[in-house]
């Protein structure tokens, strides 16, 4: 596990420090780091335990348990696929092949250049403009594989 | 003096659009030297007109759409701004048949007025639910809510004011009323709309509710797949504190409510409540077994209300047109209206807010048009991921509870997810045995392992290995995840994968594809 660096410390613990007295934290906590550093890093968790009077696997537990809470640093943006029926009605099947292949990476991946990671979600509610996609908090809708390249280029560079 | 042009920012339009049309309108109006005030609505649930821009003239509001930015020289060429001939008008957006033939209680504000003034909401009958819950004794307040027939909108039904009346006579030091906004459901969008469109019309609604039951505090879960909604309901958070909405002193009546907004973090299952509940303290989002019911022993061990953002939202209109209003819509022991989201391979998808009993054929071709590959409807599937397939055969059901449960489906959130005829039915019931397996919380056998068990069964069927003999055993394996899982997800999976192989039995066997 690698040690956090000084200022990913700080940050983590200003975090904890600002919600822990909230009722039921932990999640807030985890969100509040994820927000600002992409991921949770293990090492982190140690930390987190500390500040809640909690044991590390009770928040390896928590953290392990919700999809969208990760451990790994993500690529720059986060390419969230949507996989639910009514996306699959509209033809998204073509939409995932596509993104896979464009970007070289199966679901949870990065791609070479770091620019984005693919994971799957289950539904974004636009389900009346199938097949949707988010990237980061940006939401699409209609993302045919033509559209899916057109709106990747325009992140590409940010 | 400015002409006001609306341009929806609802999620479901910026992700169309509606925010470079925004931009485009206030970019050609200034080089124009023209004076427009764009408002940011809420949208009005034609998904498919978005994005909608909306022009306020004298008899109503004029729409356009889909509106792209190329097609804004041409609109103000055309005096838009005036109701000008475009081939993108739509006329008068209430007179639209969609939108006229609709109900809408619930969604009366939703894409009329600002989400974000609550002078705004006020004008448009906004707080007047709460100002005579106010007048009213508490168990009055409840007696409302349970006259008016209002149940559950989250899918269970469960009476709304039962509930209410069984926390407010729980003893406790503290109550809690929770709102669950975990809309997992594919093929469901009307609590994001409503958030998004209309959010004090749900902070109405959870205060009116702590006024009822004596709950000081309260909690909207929303699922973190919704950023959007995150921001409006934050927003409008802070403007209800600050008119004295929300907190110590609400209005000068000396009662308290206080509210905050927490985020999941994309897991299904805590769209269930017990569920829901554990993942607010701050755990896994492992289901409770019940009894004790949430309305007994919930959030931290306290009586708490748990509902569903539609079943909050309708008590505004309930408590401010009264029990004797909202009853008068719907059928049988379906009271009021149900918010249908129309999605899918469909020509005209969005939401239409309806009174109980409207047939799914309806919805289908006079609203939605058919599909939108232009093929024939082969499939629905009403209630989310959970929810039945149904065939063309029972299109004449009409939507309400009993007619659904009749029939062995579920009206659940009300999401309809349309399918043409291109859908292979054993991968879709491979896909509710798969989801089942990605999302279950891991409590109990059936969902658990059940789940995966069925992947692998669907797996042999669908490569055609011992057909009859695996088919039996998903049946088998279906009735024991009915029968002993601890949850609606377990216990409820075998709802499409039963309708599946009931309705569509060519999907199965002797040829995968084949149709019936």
């Amino acid at each position: 596990m690698a040690p956090l660096d000084p200022d990913t410390q700080q940050t983590v613990l200003a975090v904890v420090e600002r919600l822990k007295t909230k009722p039921g934290a932990l999640l807030p906590i985890l969100h509040g780091i994820q927000d600002v550093l992409g991921y949770i890093p293990p090492a982190a968790v140690p930390l987190i335990a500390d500040g809640l009077n909690l044991s590390r696997a009770d928040v390896h537990g928590v953290i392990s348990f919700y999809h969208y809470f990760r451990d790994t640093k993500p690529g720059r943006h986060t390419i969230h696929l949507c996989r639910a029926e009514a996306c699959q009605s509209m033809n998204q099947k073509a939409t995932e092949a596509h993104a896979k292949a464009a970007l070289g990476v199966d679901y949870h991946g990065t791609s070479p250049d770091g620019a984005f990671t693919l994971e799957p979600v289950y539904c974004l509610g636009n389900c009346a403009a199938s097949p949707a996609m988010m990237i980061d908090d940006k939401l699409y809708g209609r993302v045919t594989p033509q559209r899916f390249d057109a709106i990747v280029a325009q992140w590409e560079k940010r | 003096m400015a002409v006001t042009v609306f341009v929806p920012r609802d999620a479901a339009a910026l992700s169309l659009g509606a925010g470079d049309v925004a931009h485009a309108i206030a970019a050609e109006a200034s080089a124009r030297n023209i004076d427009v005030a764009i408002v940011r609505n809420g949208t009005r649930g034609m998904v498919w007109l978005e994005p909608l821009v909306e022009v306020a003239l004298s008899n109503g509001r004029v729409g356009y759409g889909p509106v792209s930015p190329d097609d804004i020289r041409s609109l103000f060429d055309a005096d838009f701004l005036n109701g000008g001939a475009h081939p993108l008008r739509v006329g008068l957006v209430e007179e639209i048949p969609y939108f006229k033939k609709q109900d809408r209680l619930t969604f009366s504000r939703v894409g009329v007025t600002d989400p974000f003034s609550l002078d705004d909401y006020l004008a448009h009958d906004g707080y007047a639910g709460l100002m005579r819950a106010f007048a009213m004794s508490p168990a009055d307040v409840i007696k409302e809510v349970t006259d008016s027939g209002l149940r559950g909108r989250g899918g269970a039904a469960f009476p709304t004011g039962i509930k209410w009346k069984t926390v407010a006579d729980s003893p406790a030091d503290q109550r809690y009323v929770t709102c669950n906004a975990d809309e997992g459901d594919s093929g469901t969008f009307a609590d994001r709309m409503l958030m998004e469109g209309d959010p004090f019309c749900l902070i109405e609604g959870m205060t009116i509710a702590g006024i009822a039951v004596n709950a000081t505090h309260g909690y909207i879960y929303l699922r973190c797949e919704y950023p959007h909604a995150h921001r409006v309901l934050n927003a409008a958070i802070e403007k209800a504190y600050a008119a004295g909405y929300l907190g110590g002193n609400i209005r000068g009546t000396g009662r308290r409510f206080d509210l905050e907004v927490r985020l999941g973090a994309g897991a299904y299952i805590c769209g269930e409540e017990t569920s829901m509940l554990e993942s607010l303290e701050g755990k896994r989002g492992e289901i409770r077994p019940r009894p004790p019911l949430p309305a007994v022993k919930g959030l931290f061990g306290q009586p708490t209300i748990v509902n569903n953002v539609m079943s909050l939202a309708s008590v505004p209109i309930i408590l401010h047109k009264g029990a004797e209003f909202y009853k008068n819509f719907g059928v049988g022991r379906s009271r009021g209206t149900l918010t249908i989201q129309l999605a899918g391979n469909i020509k005209r998808g969005g939401l239409i807010e309806r009174a109980f009993g409207v047939t799914l054929r309806e919805i289908l071709y006079d609203y939605g048009g058919g599909s939108a590959s232009g093929r024939p409807i082969r499939a629905v599937q009403v209630g989310g991921p959970l929810g039945a397939y149904l065939p063309e055969s029972q299109f004449d059901t009409p939507l309400d509870y009993e007619a659904f449960a009749n029939i062995q489906a579920l009206v659940g959130h009300g999401g309809i997810v349309v399918f043409d005829d291109t859908v292979d039915m054993a991968q879709m019931a491979r896909y509710a045995m798969e989801f089942c397996a990605i999302e279950s919380c891991g409590k109990c056998t059936p969902c658990r392992i059940g789940s995966t068990r069925g992947v692998e069964l669907m797996d042999r069927v669908i490569a055609g290995q011992n057909r009859t003999f695996h088919l039996a055993l998903v049946e088998e394996l279906c009735d024991t995840m009915l029968n002993g899982s601890l949850c609606g997800l377990g216990g409820l999976t075998p709802y499409p994968v039963q309708s599946a192989l009931r309705h569509f039995r060519g999907d199965f066997e002797p040829e995968p594809g084949t149709r019936n």
